[in-house]
């Protein structure tokens, strides 16, 4: 009696996934590219796969690979940190836009000291990172420091040992804010670091600055956040000295023109106003203009804009900030005006 | 009837066997080729100075592979010089010593060990054994050594030295369990011949179970030495990962294995991608110089040894 029991109940969930499997068939969009957005993506997925049944299959192979597998044409878009130049959109056949926004944070390992004590300055962030200032006791970090009691310990600096777009954001800024970072060193997703040891990806940055007494690193914001690591204040461009918060990015993201970015071309690095984080970033999603399938197109848009109007409370839950509406109408305009398959716009 | 079937099956046993064979040869031939051909933009670009050159520059695109070429070596070379002696005399504790009891208990940890995929060395490595490291190790290598360059720079947990020692514990199983077994195959009764002599436990060992088998330890250490040059996750969790050659075990460095785990997904410009194959091509090259000076060596000391068996 047990027996058949049992034997009817497999029997159903048989069935069900069977029908399941059928409804849901032939309905997957493929994309690859940058780590740092993977989170919410990921969870944008599952929740639009909940609503839609339409699967979203996203490798997280790191931006380099996204923008290699785009040009492929292996996957159906890519995704990157770092935004291509425009020129290079047009010889590709690209069209570029801004799914998401976030913040690279600088963390530390003081003994004794708590997050958000530490304030630095743009000029004193350039010349740790340059090897210049080797000691938390330097008269430099001193001076924007009255009060605390930093340690006679080695600076030990952490860096990313791959290539990454978080490093892209992060040179960006040191080469803005520092002549000697922008002539020795440059902006790049990797780049020859002048002092350090190298960790593998986000979580190995973290884990390296969790360990070692006295090390500085840079890791997205989430994963501060994750592992509790100990943020500093950074100096932006008006002076303040601001912490890490959704609010901060947001004021960077605020006074962007994304209107006038060739191929939104956008870089969010060192921005005025007073409240704003000095090393914000966009992570950028790549298509093809010219599509063979316009209902493969049509899917991979709908999830895209499904994600604009629907995305914004995961997106903060996890830290991200989501893009606001006025720049989500120029994405889908350009949407509208530039993809085109078989002559025919697709959205 | 039955001959017949043996007659017509051995030909096809034959070039079944002759096959396999060649299929190696062709796919070293193909990986060689590969590698040649992908890096053949470097190759043009820098010639002979990307052996020579420490640089490691995707913004200006200068590429060397000295420091990795380096790295390589010192990690391999420190894992060697801990690994062999301790592996020797644990094979022969094994062998020789210890109550049957405890070799077999001893012996199936160590083949136990051998099991472990390296990602769990590495992040045993970064979580557990780099804070030792840091704490207790390389401050008392620092004061027992004063003056010293090898021992010098802040106490990390990471870098060339713990690479190098995680990597002995990785081969440590490999060359024990070979070298158990070729001491085991020493003839009870050449020992036995020995002991009748009256040579005391430390004379077999050094002048008969040694010798016996120095054909077989030797290849034992060449197969531990594979498998740490080539060594790649573990490496990259520990070694620190910087592009640079420093006097001081301490610091952070990079093997050729590493640096392709690292760089490989995100290099986006043909040079890079030519730089990174040209850096397998080069580690094929020390592999394959590797083992030639090995079979030198090994053919050797077999004559030197083998004259007294």
């Amino acid at each position: 009696m047990k027996k058949q029991l049992t034997m009817r109940l497999l029997l159903g969930a048989l069935a069900l996934i069977l029908t399941a499997g059928t409804a849901f068939a032939g309905k997957t969009i493929n994309g690859a590219g940058a780590t740092f957005p993977y989170p919410v993506y990921g969870q944008w997925a599952y929740q639009y796969n909940k609503e839609t049944g339409v699967q979203l299959n996203y490798q997280s192979i790191g931006s380099g690979g996204g923008i290699k597998q785009i040009k492929a044409k292996t996957v159906d878009f890519g995704a990157s940190d770092a935004p291509l130049e425009a020129a290079e959109l047009d010889k590709e056949g690209l069209l570029q836009f801004p799914m998401i926004m976030g913040g690279v944070v600088p963390v530390v390992n003081l003994p004794g000291i708590e997050t958000g004590k530490v304030r630095l300055s743009a000029a004193t962030l350039a010349a740790i990172f340059l090897g210049e200032i080797t000691k938390w006791n330097d008269p430099r970090i001193a001076a924007d420091n009255k009060g605390v009691d930093l340690p006679t310990l080695d600076i030990t600096v952490v860096h990313r040992a791959d290539g990454s777009g978080t490093t892209w954001i992060f040179t960006n800024y040191l080469s803005k804010v520092s002549k000697t970072w922008s002539e020795k060193i440059g902006n790049n997703k990797a780049v020859q670091w002048p002092a350090g040891v190298g960790g593998k990806g986000n979580e190995g940055v973290a884990a390296y600055v969790e360990r070692i007494k006295g090390s500085i690193g840079y890791v997205e914001y989430a994963y501060a956040l994750q592992n509790k690591l100990t943020y500093a204040l950074l100096q932006n461009q008006a002076g303040e000295f601001v912490a890490p918060t959704s609010e901060s990015f947001q004021a960077a993201a605020a006074s962007a023109d994304w209107k006038n970015a060739a191929g939104f071309y956008m870089v969010l690095t060192d921005q005025p106003g007073k409240t704003s984080w000095p090393i914000t970033g966009a992570s950028f999603i790549l298509v093809h203009k010219d599509q063979a399938n316009a209902a493969t197109i049509k899917e991979v848009l709908t999830f895209f804009d499904w994600s604009y109007k629907n995305g914004d409370k995961i997106a903060e839950k996890l830290d991200y900030v989501p893009m606001p509406k006025n720049v989500v109408d120029l994405v889908e305009t350009a949407w509208k005006k530039e993809i085109r398959s078989a002559g025919q716009a697709v959205w | 009837m039955q001959r017949r079937t043996h007659l017509s099956l051995d030909p096809a046993f034959r070039w079944l066997t002759l096959t396999g064979g060649l299929l190696v040869l062709t796919l070293v031939a193909a990986i060689f080729a590969t590698l040649l051909h992908g890096s053949l933009p470097a190759l043009k670009q820098f010639g002979f100075g990307f052996l020579l050159s420490q640089d490691w520059n995707p913004v200006t695109e200068q590429y060397g592979a000295l420091s990795s070429i380096y790295g390589t070596l010192a990690s391999t070379f420190i894992a060697m010089l801990i690994a062999v002696p301790m592996s020797l005399v644990i094979a022969l504790f094994l062998v020789e010593l210890a109550p049957p009891q405890v070799s077999r208990i001893v012996g199936g940890a160590i083949e136990l060990l051998a099991a472990i995929p390296s990602i769990i060395y590495g992040m045993w490595g970064l979580f557990v054994f780099a804070p030792f490291m840091a704490d207790h190790i390389q401050p008392l290598l620092s004061r027992l050594s004063p003056g010293l360059p090898f021992f010098t720079g802040p106490p990390m947990g990471i870098g060339l030295l713990s690479a190098g020692i995680i990597l002995a514990l990785m081969i440590l199983p490999f060359i024990t369990s070979v070298t158990r077994d070729v001491f085991a195959m020493v003839p009870a009764v050449v020992k036995e011949s020995a002991y009748g002599m009256g040579s005391t436990t430390w004379e077999v060992m050094r002048k008969v179970t040694l010798p016996y088998g120095i054909q077989g330890v030797v290849g034992a250490c060449f197969l531990g030495l594979g498998r740490a040059i080539g060594e790649t996750m573990a490496v990259t969790f520990v070694i620190g990962n910087r592009h640079e050659i420093s006097a001081s075990l301490f610091a952070a460095a990079n093997s050729i294995a590493s640096t392709l785990a690292n760089e490989f997904t995100e290099a986006d410009s043909d040079l890079y991608l030519a730089a990174l194959v040209e850096l397998g091509l080069v580690l094929f090259g020390v592999t394959v110089l590797l083992q030639i000076a090995a079979q030198w060596w090994l053919r050797r000391t077999a004559k030197r040894m083998g004259a007294g068996r």
